[in-house]
């Protein structure tokens, strides 16, 4: 628990931050909650020479609606997205998967910026980020660009962001009409972490299924989007054999599963099909 | 009239100082110009060590220094091992690896700097050239003749096989209607304390004095191992035992660390510090558990056990510590948990194994015992269609006590015992018959509802003299000062378990003072007498007991000093709260203690001063029982397992502070759920240490922990005066097999009989899939 010699910078602005990640390159780290990147470095997984901390600076923690959208500043804490009254009201799927995630120290800390550029395969932010559609919105040496969550996360620990880019913010429309939202989690016993996590959103439009948004974590190298699921779900009725019968597509296509020594890979995939319906229950319980 | 507390639930007076972060552990001591080590520690599990380069290290500014094994490990002696089985093989322990490395995690050198960074950063240029060996890691192969060889002059893997028990079993299984068998296995564990290890030391070359910091159970005992380690003589070494954050049997021993840190430090002229990891810790730090066995019990067609017999390999692991062999004999000593079994036989093959060492772990062997026999009682149960309650009452004693011990069959004699009385009032509070006709109702509606019983007893108080390898006795010194202050010195080293509360308690009752007036001393070998240390269930039934002896001491000297200052005879003082009274005339406690000082006023044969110190030797061990019962909901579609309602009933004879007795029953009862659901020390088939961090090894969290409904019932040890048996320990025993019991009933309807802890959802699904698919 000893890590490597690096130098520490706080930085007050985007601006400052990006010009130091051009200077030094592979050799930085953006810090911002420091929950998932002073554990690995205390364990010498991670060894950068220089931190960056962009805790300071002020532009990248918000929540806010704006002609539609819905914007997360990339150093916006879970305590904050889980005590949010925006996000209680207008999409509540946030706050219950911050409500689900570590505890309240880790809340305290930990950013969704943070937690999206780590990628941790069984974060939970990544699913709930992909159910509601959102955009992850980069800034680079090149300027401003969006990316779709779906594409965003390539791998284990491993996304799209290129070398000098941040994490802006997060984005995504609000949701509209009749909706049901839920996230549901099975934490490993040891890590909190999820072993399966779910995150539905739910349309409802004349007592069927207009449009749903599954993201699914824990279960492969990278989260995804439960296609099949969502596909089945169109136009459905929201009976339970509906649901149950959609539910059954979750881990589709998954030929990755992890097992580890609590959860094989086919338990995992048992699990994701078990608490997708369960999440489409709830949801569908709560679209009003 | 001041109010008694023994009895009283009163907050524990250590806990103002731990809750604000003003506890003082190895790692708060900070001492000028200290050197901090960091070591070098085995990548594989078995391999020959061709090379270890140093070099790079060795120039990286700011160290000090860098030992390898074949540096030191001569020149301190052997890690000590303090048990004794006949004819058992024991490996020559050095400090450091030479030649071999044994275990993943086996210390190979260690590099002394300015500060950790450094010193960590020096240990990454160590590099060592391994010559990789076959490793055994199964302790039941590696009792095969045609296994590797872990220790090339003992020539096999196995440590010792003992045969321990009475009566005739053959005999006994014979006259058996049925006999039930089942495999079962006891998963490695790892102890966790909150506090890992962690050593500071320190040598005074003009006073040739060396003092050493380290958080231990047994600062004396620790003390005369490292001074022989040392060839350093035992009076000039000074053990410090700070402030200890848990030990849970993981620091009742003597580890390699210690004597290293102090050999060090006399080396190198400076103080050196060294402070565990956590990954560490799981490597390096004991492990609990490691049995595989196979039991058989015989019983008649009425439920009466005739004969039980466990045939058991223990895992060793590649050395001893302390007190490794023992913790088998353990097992077998309670075998015949709280039943008449006119015949027991345990038949123990220790093995090596490139594994940590493992040694005493909350319960240390007793919990193995209590779990195979609730196992088989079970199983008796399940086989002739009885209800588990019914079997366990059926073989219980009548209570008993003083007069008529009860004799068991592996030659202890239990100290006194209400079986009957626990178990009633745990089905009571249970609702025991209600629960078995709503588990009816909801199994019929496709819920599973398990509920599972443990009647435990279990041995503690450790113990006579006799019995255990280095003294069973504690010591106690107290004082009043000339303020009337009491000042209480213990052998026993608290490290959690709140002793400085009870053991003023039971000062404050005896001299009519306060508890706030009571300050209790202990860990330090320069101020307090030689003591045996907090282990085994042992502080408050030997210990406590120590200490209220030394005050009978006391108040019979204070009686003989108020008598001569009230010009009365001692025969006519009472002693009442805190005031000596003799016909209308009365002297206070406080007025006595300032006259023993100055001693103006003293009778003619009479020492000044007001000071007593006891050694008490128990006659017997104790044996704290109870009933535990657990009730879980197994989500069918999952297997995921949810307790819904924990009953625990225990017996820890009179209790001091209910509050104390509660905290160590929740925690035993959380290490418990942690076996059964959670915790297991994994090795791959390489023996890399796979659960070797919190991120995989489940210790069970504040909201992973049911309620729990508990109450007690309070049968006197005959033991000691306080009639105190000890409580440090019975819930890690008693409530395992509760818990176990809990889920296999759940699923008794599909023909489950027995699961293997930890018990995973992923498990309990495979059992509910094939049912289905066996149903379909
Ligand atoms: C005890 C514990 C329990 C936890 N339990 C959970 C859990 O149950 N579920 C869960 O999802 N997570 C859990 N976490 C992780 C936690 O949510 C982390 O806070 C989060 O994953 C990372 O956010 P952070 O702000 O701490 O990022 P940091 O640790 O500071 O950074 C993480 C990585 O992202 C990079 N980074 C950070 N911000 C940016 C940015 N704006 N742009 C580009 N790169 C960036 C860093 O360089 C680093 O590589 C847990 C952590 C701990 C310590």
């Amino acid at each position: 628990m000893i890590p490597a010699n690096f130098d520490y910078i706080t930085v007050k602005s985007l601006d400052e931050a990006l010009s130091l990640l051009a200077k030094h390159k592979d050799d930085a780290k953006i810090l911002a909650g420091g929950h998932s990147l002073l554990p690995a470095m205390k364990l010498r997984l991670m060894q950068p020479k220089v931190l960056i901390d962009i805790g300071k600076i002020k532009e990248l923690s918000y929540i806010k609606e704006e002609g539609g959208q819905i914007h997360i500043g990339a150093m916006t804490t879970h305590f904050q997205i889980e005590t949010s009254a925006l996000l209680q009201k207008s999409c509540p799927l946030l706050p219950e998967t911050a409500t689900q995630l570590g505890d309240m120290q880790v809340r305290n800390k930990g950013t969704i910026g943070g937690s999206v550029a780590h990628a941790d395969p069984a974060a939970d932010w990544p699913a709930a980020v992909i159910a509601v559609g959102a955009e992850i919105v980069v800034i680079g040496p090149k300027g401003e660009r969006a990316i779709k969550a779906d594409d965003f996360f390539v791998d284990m620990l491993t996304t799209s962001l290129q070398p000098g880019d941040l994490v802006k913010e997060v984005r995504f429309a609000a949701p509209k009409g009749k909706t049901g939202q839920a996230y549901m989690k099975v934490r490993h016993p040891a890590s909190g972490f999820a072993v399966v996590g779910i995150a539905v959103t739910l349309t409802v439009d004349g007592g069927k299924c207009s449009a749903s948004g599954i993201g699914v974590t824990g279960v492969s190298s990278k989260p995804y989007r439960a296609k099949s699921v969502e596909a089945a779900l169109k136009g459905s009725a929201l009976d339970a054999k509906s649901l149950a019968a959609a539910a059954s597509h979750a881990s589709d296509g998954i030929s990755d599963a992890i097992s580890e020594l609590y959860a094989t890979g086919e338990y995992r995939k048992h699990l994701a099909e078990i608490y997708t319906r369960r999440a489409l229950e709830t949801a569908a319980g709560r679209a009003k | 009239m001041a109010e008694k507390v023994v009895g009283k639930g009163i907050k524990r007076t250590e806990d103002p100082r731990l809750i604000q972060g003003l506890a003082h552990y190895v790692d708060d001591i900070k001492l000028p110009d200290t050197l901090h080590a960091v070591f070098v520690r085995s990548i594989y599990a078995h391999a020959r060590i061709k090379k270890v380069d140093v070099a790079a290290a060795q120039k990286t500014p700011g160290v000090v220094a860098v030992y390898t094994g074949k540096d030191i490990s001569q020149k301190i002696g052997p890690v000590p091992c303090g048990a004794a089985i006949p004819d058992m093989k024991q490996p020559d322990h050095r400090v450091m690896a030479t030649d071999k490395v044994y275990w993943v995690g086996h210390p190979i050198a260690v590099v002394f700097a300015e500060n950790k960074y450094v010193a960590r950063d020096a240990a990454d240029k160590i590099e060592v050239d391994y010559e990789e060996l076959p490793v055994v890691l199964d302790e039941e192969k590696a009792a095969d003749p045609k296994s590797p060889v872990i220790h090339e002059k003992i020539g096999s893997n196995i440590a010792y096989k003992l045969t321990a028990g009475e009566g005739d079993i053959e005999a006994a299984l014979k006259a058996a209607d049925k006999i039930v068998r089942q495999k079962i296995y006891h998963k490695r564990l790892a102890p966790i304390a909150m506090e890992g290890r962690g050593v500071l030391a320190r040598y005074y070359p003009g006073e040739q004095e060396l003092t050493l910091w380290t958080s231990t159970q047994i600062p004396h005992l620790a003390r005369t191992q490292i001074s022989l380690m040392l060839g350093f003589p035992e009076n000039k070494l000074r053990l410090i035992a700070p402030e200890v954050g848990g030990g849970f049997g993981s620091k009742l021993n003597v580890y390699a660390e210690e004597a290293i840190m102090a050999y060090a430090s006399m080396q190198l002229g400076r103080p050196v510090k060294w402070i565990e990891g956590r990954r560490e810790n799981m490597q390096g730090t004991i492990h609990g558990r490691g049995q595989v066995g196979y039991i058989e019990i015989g019983c008649k067609k009425d439920g009466t056990i005739t004969g039980f017999r466990y045939n058991v390999f223990a895992d060793m692991g590649s050395y001893f510590q302390l007190l490794t062999p023992a913790i088998p004999t353990l097992t077998g000593l309670m075998l015949s948990g709280c039943y008449k079994i006119p015949a027991i036989q345990m038949n123990v093959t220790a093995c090596f194994t490139n594994k940590m060492s493992t040694d005493a772990y909350r319960g240390a062997g007793r919990p193995e015992a209590t779990y195979v026999i609730e196992r088989a009682m079970d199983l008796v149960a399940a086989e002739l269609g009885m209800d588990v309650v019914e079997v366990r009452r059926k073989n219980f004693p009548e209570p008993f006590g003083a007069e008529n011990p009860f004799k068991v069959a592996t030659g202890l004699f239990y100290d006194s015992g209400n079986y009957q009385g626990a178990l009633d009032k745990a089905l009571k509070m249970a609702d025991y018959t209600n629960l078995r006709v709503e588990q009816k109702k909801a199994r019929a509606a496709g819920r599973l509802i398990g509920v599972g019983v443990s009647t435990y007893v279990e041995i503690c108080a450790m113990g006579p003299s006799p019995a255990l390898p280095a003294g069973g006795w504690e010591s106690a010194t107290v004082r009043i000062e000339p303020t009337c202050k009491v000042t209480i010195l213990t052998g026993a080293s608290p490290h959690g378990q709140g002793q400085e509360t009870s053991f003023s308690q039971i000062a404050a009752d005896e001299l009519g003072v306060t508890v706030n007036d009571c300050t209790v001393i202990h860990g330090d070998t320069a101020v307090v007498q030689y003591g045996i240390g907090t282990f085994g269930s042992r502080a408050t039934a030997v210990g406590g007991t120590a200490v209220y002896l030394a005050l009978q001491k006391l108040k019979a000297k204070a009686t003989g000093m108020a008598a001569h200052m009230l010009g009365v005879d001692a025969k006519t003082v009472t002693f009442d709260d805190g005031k000596f009274t003799s016909g209308g005339k009365s002297v206070t406690i406080q007025e006595v203690a300032l006259n023993a000082h100055l001693a103006k006023n003293l009778p003619a044969d009479m020492e000044p001063g007001l000071s007593a110190t006891t050694f008490f030797e128990p006659k017997n061990f104790t044996f704290p029982f109870g009933t535990h019962i657990c009730v879980v909901e197994i989500d069918p579609e999952t297997g995921e397992i949810q307790i819904q309602r924990y009953i625990a009933v225990d017996d820890c004879g009179k209790v001091i502070n209910p509050l104390l007795v509660h905290g160590q029953i929740h925690g035993g009862i959380v290490q418990s759920l942690g076996q059964a659901l959670f915790e297991e020390v994994v090795y791959d088939e390489q023996g890399q240490l796979i659960s070797g961090s919190l991120m995989d090894y489940a210790v069970p969290k504040a909201a992973q922990v049911p309620w729990m409904e508990l109450d007690r019932t309070e049968t006197p040890s005959p033991v000691n005066p306080m009639g105190v048996k000890g409580v440090g320990e019975a819930g890690s025993i008693g409530a395992t097999p509760a818990i176990v019991a809990a889920v296999v009933d759940a699923l008794a309807h599909l023909g489950v009989r027995h699961l293997d802890m930890p018990i995973k959802p992923e498990h309990v699904w495979n059992i509910l899939k094939k049912n289905k698919a066996g149903a379909a």
